[in-house]
C-alpha cells in the first residue's frame, strides 16, 4: 500500500510540473494572464508530493517491506536503524528520488518565499524549474521506478554495501544533493531572467541567498566526502583527483565564481551577461558530475546502477537542458549589455580576476577529468592525476589567492593602491616570516607546499583585515561571513602544504609489546583480539601512544569482515593533537606471525577540514546577514504601503 | 594466526554483490562495486559463479593473497632519502587494479609487487624517470599519473596557456574600454 502511494504521489508531482510549465510559460503571453495565479501553488504542492512520495520509501526501508524490489535488493532486516534509512538514498533509484525531491522542494520554496522578483521573471523561473524536473520526472519514472514490486518477496535482502555502511556517508549524499541540486535554482533563475531580459541588481539580491545556500551545503559536503576518504580509506591521502571528486569540486568552483560575480552585479549592476552564464554553468556541472558517475562510464562507488539506457537517458537530459540554456543565452546575450564599468584597481575588478581564475581551475579540472575519456574513445588509455592537477591548477590559483588577499580591501569603482599599500605591509610580512622559516628549518621542502604555506600565512592575516577599523558591532553579517570563508580557505591551504610537507609514514611489521618511532610518537601495539559488532566481526588491534614521552593514550583499528554481503574493510584509528594527527591502520599478518602496522605522523592535517568547516561557517553568516536584511525590508516595505493604504482611505 | 568468525553467505543473498571474497576497499576495483541483477538468460552462470564464490567466502583470503606478498610491498627502504624518493614515484603511479589510486595508497597484490620493483630499483641507484619509463613501456601511458608530452596529450597542456590567453584578452579589452571613460 505504501509503495503504490508513493507511486501516486511522484505521478501527481510530475503531472503538476507539467501545469507548472504549461501554465507558467503561457502566463507570460498576453492571452493567458489568468493562468498566473496557479503556477505557484502548483509549484508548492508539487513540491509537497515529491517530498511524501520520498517519504513513502523511507518508509519501506525501515520497515524492510522485501515485497518492494529496491528494499530487497539494497536491505537487510538485521542493519541497524540508522544505515536502513541511509539506504534509502544508498542505491540508484532512492538517490534519484532524492534528487527530484530536493529539486521540487526547492521550487515549493521558491514559490513561496521569493517576493523581490519581478511577477513575469517569477513565472518564468518556475517554468523554467518545473521544466527541468520535468525531465528527471520521466527518468525516476520511466527508467527507474523505485517503488517496483517483487512477484516473490524473498526471505531476506541483500544487505548494503559495507562501503556505504559508515555514518558519515549516510549523511554524505544528502548534503552533496541539497548543494548539487540546490543550484538548479540558479539555473532556472538565469533562464527566467534570460527570457524576460531582466538581469539586473534585483535579479542578483533575489538569486543570492538561493546560491549562497546550496554552496554551503556544497562545500560541507565536500569536506565531508573528503574527511570519509582519508579515514575510511585508510591510507592517510584525503584527495586523488579522482573523477567522482572532481564531480563535486567543478559545480562548487562555479558556485564560487557565481557568488562572487552575483556581488558585483547586486552592488553596481555590472557583469550581467557573465553573472547568467554562471548560473547556467553552475547546475550544468552539477548534471554533467551526475552523468559521469550514474552513466557508468567511470566506475566508481557512486555508478549504482552499470546501464546503458540509463545513462543514454540522463545524457539526453544534458544535452536537453544545457544546450538549451546555451542556445537561449546565444540569442538573448547580445541583448543584455554588460552594465557598469569600473577600473583596474577596484574591487569589481579584484572579483573580476577571481571569477576568471575560478572559471580556468574549472575548465582545467573539467578537461582533465574528460581527457581520458576522450583518449580512450580513440583507443589510448592515459592517465590524468595529482602531478597534472597540482602544478596546473597553482598556475591558477596562487594569483587568485594574492587578489583574494587586496580584493576585499579595494573600493568600488575606483581606488588608488596606494591608500592600501600600508595595511598589505602585514600580510606581505607574515608570508615573509612563514617563508623564511620554512626554508632555515626545511630546507629540502619542495615548491609547491612551501608556496602554499607561505601565501596561507599571508591570507589568514589579511582576510582579517577588513575588520580592521570598523565598528565591529555595526559591522553587517555578510562581511564577517567573507572574512570567515576566507579564513577558512587560507586554514585549509595551510593544512595541504603541512600535510605534504611534513608527513611520516612508517611500514613496520610488529609483535605485541614491540615499539617503534613515527616522529614524536612511540607507539607500541599492546595487543590483538577478536571481536564482534551486529553486523560484522572483526580483529582488533591495541596500541598505546605517547607523544614526546608525555601521557599514554590508547587507540583501536579494526579489520572488520561484514557478513552481508560479505567484505572486509579497515577502520583506522586516529588520535589528535592541536598541532596534528597521528593515524595507524592494522595490516596483515606476515608469515612469521608478525602484524603489519601503518603508521603515520601527519603534523596540522586537521586544518584541512576545519578550514572547509570555516568556509561553510562563513557561508551561514552571509546566508542570515543576507535573509535577516531581506525580511527586514520587506516588513518595513509592508509598513509604508499599509499607512499609504490607510491614507488614501 | 586468529582468524575472525566469517559466516558463509546463501548465494541468493549475494546475488548483487558479484565478488562474495573478501575486498579491500581501499582498492576500490570494479568487483567490490554492486551491479544490477544479471539478465534472465546469465542466470544460470551466475548462480553457478555465485556458489563458488560462496565456497571462498568461508576462507578469508584470495588465491592472490595466498602468495606472500614481494619483500618491499609493505617495507620501506633504509635509508630515508631513498625512501622518499620512492615514495614520491610510487604516488605518480597508478594502481591498475584499482578504480583510482596511486600504488602507494593500493592494497592490491599487483601494487604490492610494483611498489616492490620501485623500491628495489631506486635502492639499486636508477633514477625515477627511468623507472616511469619502463613501466609505461610495460603498461603504457595508463600507468602514469602525469600525462607524458606527446601529441595525443598536447591539449591538455595547451590548455592552460590558452586560458591565460583568453582571460587576458577578455581582461584587456574590458580594462582598456574603462581607463579614460568615465565610469
Amino acid at each position: 500500500m505504501i509503495a503504490e502511494l508513493g507511486l501516486a504521489m511522484l505521478w501527481l508531482a510530475s503531472a503538476l510540473a507539467l501545469l507548472q510549465l504549461v501554465a507558467g510559460a503561457l502566463a507570460l503571453t498576453k492571452r493567458g494572464r489568468e493562468l498566473a495565479g496557479i503556477v505557484r501553488p502548483a509549484a508548492v504542492i508539487q513540491g509537497v508530493l515529491s517530498a511524501g512520495s520520498f517519504l513513502a520509501l523511507i518508509a519501506l526501508f525501515l520497515r524492510t517491506d522485501l515485497s518492494v524490489k529496491l528494499v530487497a535488493t539494497n536491505s537487510h532486516s538485521l542493519k541497524p536503524f540508522i544505515f536502513k534509512l541511509a539506504g534509502t538514498w544508498g542505491n540508484h533509484e532512492g538517490s534519484m528520488l532524492l534528487w527530484v525531491t530536493v529539486m521540487a522542494m526547492a521550487g515549493g520554496f521558491i514559490a513561496l518565499f521569493e517576493r523581490r522578483l519581478r511577477d513575469d521573471t517569477m513565472l518564468a523561473t518556475l517554468a523554467g524549474q518545473a521544466f527541468v524536473s520535468l525531465g528527471f520526472y520521466a527518468f525516476l519514472l520511466l527508467s527507474s521506478n523505485p517503488f517496483e514490486r517483487l512477484a516473490v518477496p524473498p526471505p531476506e535482502g541483500n544487505g548494503l554495501n559495507p562501503l556505504l555502511q559508515d555514518i558519515g556517508l549516510a549523511f554524505h549524499p544528502p548534503t552533496l544533493y541539497l548543494g548539487y541540486v540546490g543550484l538548479s535554482i540558479a539555473f532556472s533563475f538565469a533562464i527566467g531572467a534570460l527570457v524576460t531580459r531582466d538581469v539586473g541588481p534585483a535579479f542578483a539580491r533575489a538569486m543570492r541567498p538561493w546560491v549562497l545556500g546550496a554552496w554551503i551545503f556544497l562545500s560541507l559536503g565536500i569536506t565531508a566526502g573528503s574527511y570519509w576518504a582519508y579515514y575510511e580509506l585508510g591510507w592517510g591521502g584525503w584527495w586523488f583527483w579522482d573523477p567522482v571528486e572532481n564531480a563535486s569540486l567543478m559545480p562548487w568552483l562555479a558556485a564560487t565564481a557565481l557568488l562572487h560575480s552575483s556581488t558585483v552585479l547586486a552592488a553596481r549592476n555590472a557583469l550581467r551577461a557573465w553573472t547568467v552564464m554562471l548560473g547556467v554553468v553552475a547546475f550544468s556541472m552539477s548534471m554533467i558530475g551526475t552523468f559521469l558517475v550514474r552513466s557508468g562510464i567511470l566506475t566508481s562507488v557512486h555508478a549504482f546502477a552499470v546501464d546503458p539506457e540509463r545513462g543514454s537517458f540522463i545524457l539526453a537530459l544534458l544535452a536537453i537542458y544545457i544546450g538549451g540554456a546555451l542556445a537561449l543565452f546565444a540569442t538573448r546575450a547580445a541583448t543584455i549589455t554588460e552594465g557598469a564599468r569600473f577600473a583596474v584597481t577596484s574591487r569589481e575588478a579584484a572579483l573580476v580576476v577571481n571569477n576568471v581564475m575560478l572559471s580556468a581551475i574549472l575548465g582545467i579540472v573539467l578537461l582533465g577529468t574528460l581527457y581520458p575519456l576522450l583518449t580512450e574513445a580513440f583507443g589510448e588509455k592515459v592517465s590524468v592525476g595529482p602531478p597534472y592537477f597540482n602544478p596546473i591548477g597553482a598556475i591558477f590559483f596562487v594569483p587568485m589567492l594574492i587578489v583574494m588577499a587586496i580584493g576585499p580591501m579595494l573600493r568600488w569603482r575606483d581606488d588608488r593602491a596606494g591608500r592600501i599599500s600600508g595595511k598589505l605591509a602585514l600580510p606581505a610580512l607574515a608570508a615573509a616570516l612563514t617563508a623564511l622559516g620554512l626554508v632555515s628549518f626545511a630546507p629540502t621542502i619542495k615548491p609547491l607546499p612551501f608556496l602554499g604555506m607561505a601565501l596561507a600565512a599571508g591570507l589568514a592575516v589579511a582576510s582579517v583585515l577588513p575588520l580592521v577599523g570598523r565598528d565591529l558591532r555595526r559591522t553587517p553579517l555578510p562581511v564577517y561571513g567573507m572574512v570567515v570563508a576566507h579564513l577558512g580557505i587560507a586554514v585549509a591551504l595551510f593544512g595541504v602544504g603541512s600535510d605534504s610537507a611534513f608527513s611520516i609514514e612508517k611500514l613496520v611489521a610488529s609483535r605485541a609489546g614491540e615499539s617503534h618511532k613515527v616522529g614524536p610518537w612511540q607507539v607500541t601495539l599492546r595487543s590483538i583480539e577478536p571481536v564482534a559488532g551486529p553486523n560484522w566481526t572483526a580483529l582488533e588491534a591495541t596500541l598505546a601512544a605517547t607523544y614526546d614521552g608525555g601521557r599514554l593514550s590508547l587507540l583501536r583499528t579494526q579489520s572488520r569482515n561484514f557478513t552481508t554481503p560479505p567484505q572486509l574493510t579497515n577502520e583506522s584509528a586516529l588520535h589528535t593533537r592541536w598541532n596534528g594527527q597521528l593515524y595507524v591502520v592494522l595490516g596483515e599478518e606476515a608469515d612469521d606471525g608478525r602484524w603489519q602496522l601503518r603508521l603515520w605522523w601527519k603534523p596540522f592535517v586537521p586544518m584541512i577540514w576545519y578550514g572547509g568547516l570555516l568556509v561553510g561557517l562563513g557561508g551561514l553568516l552571509a546566508l542570515i546577514g543576507r535573509v535577516a536584511r531581506d525580511m527586514k525590508r520587506s516588513r518595513a516595505e509592508d509598513k509604508i504601503a499599509y499607512r499609504r493604504a490607510r491614507q488614501g482611505r | 594466526m586468529i582468524t575472525p568468525l566469517t559466516f558463509p553467505v546463501a548465494p541468493a543473498q549475494a546475488g548483487a554483490y558479484p565478488t562474495v571474497a573478501p575486498v579491500r576497499p581501499r582498492c576500490i576495483d570494479k568487483e567490490s562495486l554492486s551491479r544490477p541483477l544479471p539478465a534472465q538468460g546469465r542466470r544460470t552462470l551466475v548462480w553457478l559463479m555465485v556458489a563458488m564464490m560462496g565456497l571462498f567466502a568461508a576462507t578469508p583470503a584470495t588465491a592472490q593473497d595466498l602468495l606472500p606478498p614481494a619483500p618491499y610491498a609493505y617495507k620501506q627502504l633504509d635509508d630515508p632519502a631513498q625512501e622518499a624518493k620512492a615514495l614520491a614515484l610510487m604516488e605518480t603511479l597508478r594502481c591498475l587494479k584499482c578504480q583510482s589510486q596511486s600504488i602507494a595508497d593500493s592494497d592490491a597484490p599487483m601494487a604490492g609487487d610494483m611498489r616492490h620493483q620501485v623500491r628495489e630499483r631506486i635502492a639499486a641507484g636508477e633514477q625515477p624517470e627511468a623507472i616511469r619509463q619502463w613501466l609505461v613501456e610495460r603498461y603504457g601511458d595508463y600507468v602514469t599519473y602525469t600525462p607524458q608530452v606527446r601529441a595525443l596529450t598536447a591539449p591538455l597542456f595547451a590548455a592552460p596557456l590558452v586560458f591565460l590567453l583568453v582571460a587576458a584578452l577578455l581582461l584587456r579589452r574590458r580594462f582598456r574600454k574603462t581607463r579614460g571613460g568615465k565610469p
